[in-house]
């Protein structure tokens, strides 16, 4: 079996990321736009273990980075989700487009 | 070897201390009051601000993942002097809420991490600084739970710094595949400048760009400072940016410095945006602090320009300005934060005929906007004049024109306060503020750092003697 190459493992991290970026630029729902996010750390994920692999097997510094991304991702998750339950008390809704009392 | 662990770390340890104190006080069963926690948590800061000062020693740990130098000890300082500050300020806030131990611990959490940030020495180190720092905060935007606009600043707080450390994290991992390493000291000699490198700068560069509200990132800057409570907002712009300068100069300094072609045109380039928009928005604004926030966004693209000088001098005045701006910017928002407390006032045209009720607190706001314009008398002025000459010895004197040029426009909007506050006739001016002992404490220590960090030279003597340049 052949190796897949280095070059479309990078494609799909980077496709991805830019999916993500897509997402939270066109998600009007809160909870998606978190989810756009989340997207674009995985592809961040990707890429660490993908170099790690590919270029420096010698030590193992990408693979411990992404072990520290997805714990702060799953902190950051948290406080967003306990902030967007917050504003959905007082808004009575998720979607962004109601949280825009302050402008300019 | 132990010994020195405690010393070196020794910044990081008091806040970890202080932090466990309070949690401990939080889940024990002694009922204390508001007035009782808050001494508690006024004294422990202090300590925490002067042991800062003494046994402080260079060296590095944990293979080269934290370091500590006499510089950073100074960064530190200052960043505990300025949490110290805003907890004298939070008091007149704080003293009614349900939950004044949260407060504090998020605040203590949020500085654990800017001094991890500071001293980190990896990109893995300094990534887990940035978010310990920034997580907390938008807890903290959102503190006063039952207001729409707290939450409101709380989502966008927290959206767009997600979205800011995923550029971020993208530029780390591009880095990081280029050259097989994540150490601050091995990254210059294998930075050789190719395509990917450069497109990994850029991503770095505008995670940071982020967080210090450089103009094409700082959409989220007003609306959070408008929506926070006032104390919040003075910590994120005071304390939180310049542990973000602090880091961010020395990045530019010493990681990317053989990308110095590059950094110095995108700091040029955003420099002159950020004074110039920044000033035009600012113009326009009716609520004081979001007159405040663009004003402080258009100070970092002033900043930016001392930075760009890449010299000694360059770090020298980047520091002594945010030194000077912890004073200036915490005194006009510590007035702002009395007032709001006390009778819910946030726009400027509530401030007229202030001077005819409140004359000492209309002096200090006063003085205050005088430093942030730069009016010579106060340390403001000297900010601004080590800053751009610094930016003078690279010769770009377009930059400085346009520098000075914005500096009039500024001048246009703090005195319009400033004219609100002596000349404008009120009828219902905001009444008499009473304010305690903890307001006065912090309101004479920002006045006596206004005035004495400008006329005494040794200041800035000091900090440019401890300064690294190339």
């Amino acid at each position: 079996m052949s190796e897949i190459p280095l070059t479309h493992i990078l494609f799909v991290s980077t496709a991805l990321f830019f999916i993500g970026m897509y997402g939270l630029f066109t998600r009007r729902n809160m909870i998606t736009m978190l989810m756009a996010v989340e997207l674009m750390l995985n592809s961040v994920n990707i890429n660490f273990v993908a170099f790690n692999k590919y270029l420096f097997p010698e030590n193992l510094d990408g693979v411990f980075f992404t072990i520290f991304i997805i714990t702060i991702a799953a902190a950051e998750a948290a406080v967003a989700i306990a902030i967007i339950i917050n504003l959905y008390r007082s808004h009575h809704s998720i979607d962004v487009e109601d949280a825009t009392e302050m402008k300019w | 070897m132990l010994n020195d662990f405690f010393i070196l770390m020794k910044f990081e340890l008091l806040p970890a201390v202080i932090f466990f104190v309070l949690l401990f006080i939080k889940v024990g069963t002694a009922e204390l009051s508001n007035a009782s926690i808050i001494r508690l948590a006024n004294i422990l800061l202090f300590i925490n601000l002067v042991a800062g000062f003494f046994y402080n020693k260079d060296g590095g740990m944990f293979g080269d993942m934290f370091h500590t130098n006499a510089l950073i000890v100074l960064q530190k300082s200052i960043l505990n002097l300025g949490i110290f500050i805003v907890s004298l300020q939070a008091e007149a806030w704080l003293r009614t809420h349900k939950h004044v131990i949260e407060f504090y611990l998020l605040l203590l959490s949020s500085l654990m991490g800017m001094f991890f940030m500071i001293s980190g020495a990896n990109l893995l180190m300094f990534y887990l600084g940035l978010e310990l720092a920034t997580i907390p905060l938008a807890a903290l935007a959102n503190f006063d739970l039952e207001k729409r606009k707290s939450s409101e600043a709380a989502m966008k707080l927290i959206m767009s710094s997600a979205f800011s450390s995923g550029l971020l994290l993208f530029g780390i991992s591009l880095m990081y595949g280029t050259t097989g390493t994540l150490g601050f000291a091995q990254l210059p000699a294998l930075l050789n400048g190719s395509n990917l490198q450069v497109f990994a700068f850029v991503l770095l560069f505008a995670g940071f760009a982020f967080k210090i509200s450089v103009v094409p990132f700082h959409l989220w800057t007003a609306d959070v400072y408008e929506g926070a409570p006032v104390p919040v907002t003075s910590f994120l712009s005071v304390v939180s940016k310049g542990a973000f300068i602090f880091v961010f100069a020395s990045v530019l300094y010493t990681v990317f410095k053989p990308l110095a072609d590059t950094w110095y045109h995108m700091l040029f380039l955003l420099s002159v945006l950020t004074m110039v928009i920044g000033n035009l928005f600012a113009l326009r604004q009716q609520n004081i602090k979001r007159m405040l926030a663009f004003s402080s966004i258009a100070q970092m693209g002033f900043i930016l320009i001392g930075i760009s000088g890449s010299s000694q001098a360059g770090t020298a005045s980047a520091v002594y300005f945010v030194l000077v701006y912890v004073f200036t910017n915490l005194a006009a928002f510590g007035v702002v934060a009395l007032v709001s407390a006390q009778t819910g006032k946030e726009d400027i045209t509530d401030y007229k005929g202030f001077h005819a009720t409140n004359p000492v607190l209309a002096w200090v706001l006063a003085i205050a906007l005088f430093s942030l314009a730069g009016v010579p008398p106060t340390a403001g002025f000297f900010g601004k004049f080590f800053l751009i000459m610094a930016g003078a010895a690279k010769q770009n004197y377009w930059l400085i024109t346009i520098a000075a040029l914005n500096m009039i426009v500024s001048l246009y909007y703090y005195l319009n306060l400033v004219k609100a506050l002596f000349m404008d006739a009120n009828a219902s001016p905001v009444p008499k503020i009473t304010f305690g002992v903890y307001a006065k404490l912090a309101i004479v220590i920002c006045i006596a750092g206004m005035v004495l960090s400008g006329l005494a030279s040794v200041v800035y003597e000091y900090i440019y003697n401890l300064s690294t340049g190339f």
